[in-house]
């Protein structure tokens, strides 16, 4: 359980996180997004205690976490960059961790077999692949069996297969009861692991919803539609709530109608369809479209070089 | 699955279990090893050298050297100057290797309190350098010793001063080790911690001399830290030096003010 009220953090003159204020709660996967630079890695390094908030108050299982006789226990953390010495081995590097708080030398060996990395235990992390290195973090996070688990982009970087473990992992420890928040630039990512999302630009809330909520939102009457009689099926859709878009020849983009209510319709009056297509990849477009005025560093817009050429 | 089958929620934070940690830490790094590894090669190697250098200007008896039985004491210690560099650059890497990597995150959030961090790390390395250095000093004194007295003029540990500067070797390498961890807590950066350590061991030294020159530098050049740390090792005092215990007792002043620094520091800073 993690409650943040208030959250700014100040750097000079940058705001970096602006009044936050936040729940994550016990027993689900919370998804953490924004574009690059929204503040996400600093608000989960005020969580830990190790960046002090401007103003504002952040508890983990209801205390500071600083004020946990053992934050091991309380919290596991896997941070953006590395934490990790390079020149320790794997085994090395949890069992002084571990030591800080009297975790047992078998909880270890436990964590190591956990996260798969028992081949390479003994050799220094300089060496690990990034694969490697985040399951390594995420033995870490694990160490103390913590209720609440905070990992900073864990997929970055990762291969079809690590990214696919992580999400059952962290599915698997959202079901036995703890608190996990996974940040991340990928709301596609975050569609299939988190259960809720907290969105945020140039340090503000943007939102904070289920993500079946936000999927719903997001591909609402987004629907694509390919038809021989495109034309005709423009005007037997047609309605106050609805767009039509042509965008190719005999494809439709239609948005205010479910795909179910367009079937029906083009059943009804006996208008073949090649496709049907609810947008779910808009999932992304969605995202930048909630985003898209808080986005801090963005590419100069294509007309824009247009123009300029 | 992920559950510990172990019970683990019994533990807490405690400053002898972070000792430990920072005990765990220290013996698993390879620069640990070599640090010290090329401490101890440069004090006993580069002290062998300077007693059989001295030893054959004494074989000289066309030019007798004068005070011979005073520098014989001193002679074989003289690599400290060197020993000191590599204990130093290791009393920094003990907590900028942390910062460099990004593990002083993990090892911050685990201890949230960060002070006992660092006292156990400043503790852990005192013991090991001061426990080592020792022992490699007495072992360079005597074997020194050994090789001057092919020509009858060897010290003892019972000779006036030797016992003090034998042993004040370990300590004051001790210290200099302590200030790079102070250093290295203020600095954060490896390379400009460093850099920091030699110019106060090095560099601070020079301009002394430079100070010796002006009437009121005088006054001044005997309290630069290595000035007064470096007291504790000469039986050859310069004048106006503020005497062994007292210069090694300013130095570990210097030094004690430097982790005072360091640990308001690192509670205040973000990590
Ligand atoms: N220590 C710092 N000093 C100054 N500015 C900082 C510091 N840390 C972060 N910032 C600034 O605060 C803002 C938020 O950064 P943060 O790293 O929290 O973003 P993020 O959401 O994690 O981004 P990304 O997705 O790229 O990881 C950025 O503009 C960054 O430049
Ligand atoms: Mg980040």
């Amino acid at each position: 359980m993690i409650e943040a009220k208030g959250l700014t953090k100040r750097y000079g003159d940058k705001t970096a996180v602006n009044d936050l204020s936040f729940t994550v709660k016990p027993g689900v996967v919370t998804g953490f997004l924004g574009p690059n630079g929204a503040g996400k890695s600093t608000t989960m390094r005020m969580i830990l205690g190790l960046d002090r908030p401007t103003s504002g108050s952040v508890t983990v299982n209801g205390r500071p976490h600083a004020d946990h006789a053992a934050p091991l226990h309380e919290v596991g953390a896997l941070l953006e960059a590395k934490a990790i010495h390079t020149g320790r081995t794997a085994y090395n590097h949890l069992l002084a961790l571990a030591a800080t708080t009297g975790i047992p030398r078998g909880r270890v060996d436990e964590v190591i077999d956990l996260v798969g990395l028992r081949d390479v235990a003994r050799r220094r992390a300089g060496g690990f692949s990034l694969g490697m290195g985040q399951r390594l973090g995420i033995a870490s996070a694990l160490l103390g069996d913590p209720r609440t688990l905070i990992l900073d982009e864990p997929v970055n970087g990762l291969d079809p297969e690590g990214i696919l473990w992580i999400r059952n992992l962290l599915k698997d420890l959202a079901a036995e009861g703890r608190a996990v928040f996974v940040s991340s630039h990928l709301m596609s990512e975050m569609a299939l692991t988190a259960e809720h999302l907290i969105v945020i630009g140039r340090g503000k809330l943007i939102a904070d919803t289920s993500v079946t909520e936000f999927i719903e939102r997001a591909s609402a009457g987004r629907v694509k539609v390919r038809s021989p009689q495109a034309a005709r099926l423009r005007d037997l859709l047609a309605g106050p709530d609805v767009t039509v878009a042509d965008i190719a020849e005999g494809t439709l983009l239609v948005s205010g109608l479910t795909s179910d209510q367009i079937g029906t319709i083009a059943g009804d009056n006996g208008v073949t369809l090649f496709e049907l297509a609810p947008q779910q990849a808009s999932l992304e477009e969605a995202f930048m479209e909630l985003t898209g005025e808080s986005v801090e560093y963005r590419a100069p817009a294509r007309t824009a070089e247009r123009s300029a050429a | 699955m992920t559950t510990a089958t172990t019970p683990l929620r019994t533990g807490r934070v405690t400053q002898l279990r972070v000792l430990n940690s920072e005990w765990i830490k220290l013996r698993t790094l390879r620069s640990t090893f070599w640090s010290l590894f090329a401490a101890i090669v440069a004090t006993v190697g580069l002290g062998m050298l300077f007693s059989w250098g001295f030893a054959s200007r004494l074989g000289d008896h066309r030019h007798p050297i004068e005070h011979a039985a005073t520098i014989a004491v001193t002679v074989p210690l003289r690599p400290y100057v060197i020993a000191q560099l590599a204990v130093g650059v290791l009393g920094v890497m003990v907590i900028t290797g942390e910062y460099s990597t990004g593990m002083i995150r993990a090892t911050l959030s685990a201890v949230p309190g960060r002070l006992p961090v660092l006292w156990a790390k400043a503790a852990v390395f005192s013991v090991v350098v001061l426990v080592l250095m020792e022992i490699v000093s007495f072992v360079t004194f005597l074997g020194g010793q050994a090789i001057l007295s092919t020509h009858h003029v060897q010290a003892t540990l019972s000779s006036p001063q030797a016992l003090r500067i034998v042993a004040g070797v370990g300590l004051y390498l001790t210290v200099v080790g302590l200030l790079g961890t102070a250093l290295g807590a203020i600095i954060r950066s490896t390379a400009g911690a460093i850099a920091a350590l030699f110019g106060i061991l090095l560099v601070l030294p020079v301009l002394g001399e430079v100070l010796n020159l002006t009437s009121w530098g005088k006054h001044v050049s005997p309290y630069l830290p290595s000035n007064a740390g470096g007291d504790l090792l000469t039986n050859t005092p310069d004048p106006g030096s503020l005497g062994p215990w007292t210069g090694f007792g300013v130095f570990v002043l210097y030094t004690a003010i430097a982790m005072a620094v360091a640990a308001y520091l690192l509670k205040r800073r973000d990590a």
